[in-house]
């Protein structure tokens, strides 16, 4: 499977990095090498959940107790959560770092991920949701520190989204 | 047997304990018992009271946590019971008023008014401490059980579909939220 393993490592370092100790995810085929990151990591939380919207509510409590947490989904579990990031987190002004792979834009080869694919940055954009794109293995580290700090700071959601140059490989 | 009750029964040991609840009659009825810094009421976002109170559950693992669930908001999220059950944290306990129905909203009957059961549902999900109370005093002892068990338990409490006249209370949301994280986080010592 030529999901990068070298970047996902950068990605997982950089989570790290921001004292990240709890992950919610739902397995996608470009998460596979951070979840088992995750999964194999002592110091860190792997909660694995059925419907991405759950991790909203996993990052809240999180966050309500004062530790740090991340949310790894696909542009599908992003659309999926998207009551629960109106009406919890930014109704209570709750920081979610929201890493979000962007399945189906240009180069997707699966018919099914397309839709998602073309609305995934508009939606963001109408739930005023500050988003950047995670594309170039040298800017990943600065890029989700400051996206963590702007959640915290702001306390409200924002988005990384992990695109195809940095995530496969072909 | 009414859900006002059912507070009214555990509401000396919810005093010690991280208390998430969902929107609508439960929050306006454990407000009017008093209102504590510990208590969190998720005024939206259904479904979502059980995640908030693993992923709390999680962090302070020497705490109780107690959700109070209805019927409506855990049927938009039954796969919760799953992910609770996946991780067991010894320290939750998920209570579930089942009304049958959707109270809030007129009463419109819900499925567990057709023969869904609950606990039945969250047994199956991989919770065996699960069970269907029907009064107060088999609500009184399952909760006391639950209290003591160092295990994760789902009580489905059987009440009957009333509630308060008004849903809105003079607590504003932000201000219950900030108080209550800086409650949970002076436990951690965060």
């Amino acid at each position: 499977m030529p999901v990068s393993i070298t970047n996902s490592k950068v990605i997982y370092q950089a989570l790290k990095a921001c004292d990240i100790r709890i992950v919610s995810a739902l397995p996608e085929t470009w998460l596979v090498h951070l979840i088992r990151m995750a999964e194999e990591d002592p110091e860190m939380k792997l909660v694995r959940l059925a419907k991405e919207e759950e991790g909203v509510g996993i990052s809240a409590g999180a966050h309500l107790a004062g530790v740090k947490s991340a949310m790894l989904m696909q542009n599908h579990g992003f659309l999926a959560s998207i009551n629960g990031i109106v009406s919890f987190a930014q109704l209570y002004k709750i920081p979610l770092l929201m890493l979000i792979s962007h399945r189906g834009s240009h180069g997707e080869r699966d018919p099914w991920q397309t839709e998602g694919g073309r609305v995934t940055e508009s939606v963001l954009r109408a739930l005023n949701i500050p988003v950047e794109r995670l594309d170039n293995p040298a800017t990943v580290a600065r890029k989700i520190q400051w996206a963590q700090h702007l959640a915290e700071s702001s306390l409200h959601p924002v988005a990384l989204l992990l695109m195809r140059e940095l995530m496969w490989e072909e | 047997m009414q859900r006002l009750e059912c507070l009214r029964a555990i509401y000396k040991d919810l005093e010690s304990c991280i208390v998430v609840t969902i929107m609508g009659a439960v929050a306006a009825e454990l407000q009017s018992l008093g209102h504590r810094p510990n208590f969190f009421y998720l005024q939206h976002a259904m479904g979502l009271a059980s995640s908030t109170g693993l992923g709390l559950a999680l962090c302070v693992p020497n705490q109780k946590v107690i959700v109070i669930d209805g019927d409506g908001s855990l049927l938009m999220n039954l796969g919760t019971l799953s992910t609770l059950a996946r991780y067991r944290p010894p320290n939750l306990i998920e209570v579930v008023f089942d009304n049958e129905s959707l109270l809030s909203v007129g009463g419109f009957p819900t499925a567990t008014s057709t023969g869904t059961d609950l606990a039945e549902i969250s047994r199956a999900s991989g919770i065996p401490r699960s069970s269907t109370v029907r009064t107060i005093a088999e609500f009184s002892a399952a909760f006391a059980d639950a209290m003591r068990a160092a295990e994760l338990s789902a009580i489905v409490a059987k009440v009957e579909a009333v509630g308060p006249t008004r849903y809105v209370t003079d607590l504003a949301l932000l201000e219950n939220r900030f108080q209550f994280s800086r409650y949970v986080r002076g436990l951690r010592g965060a």
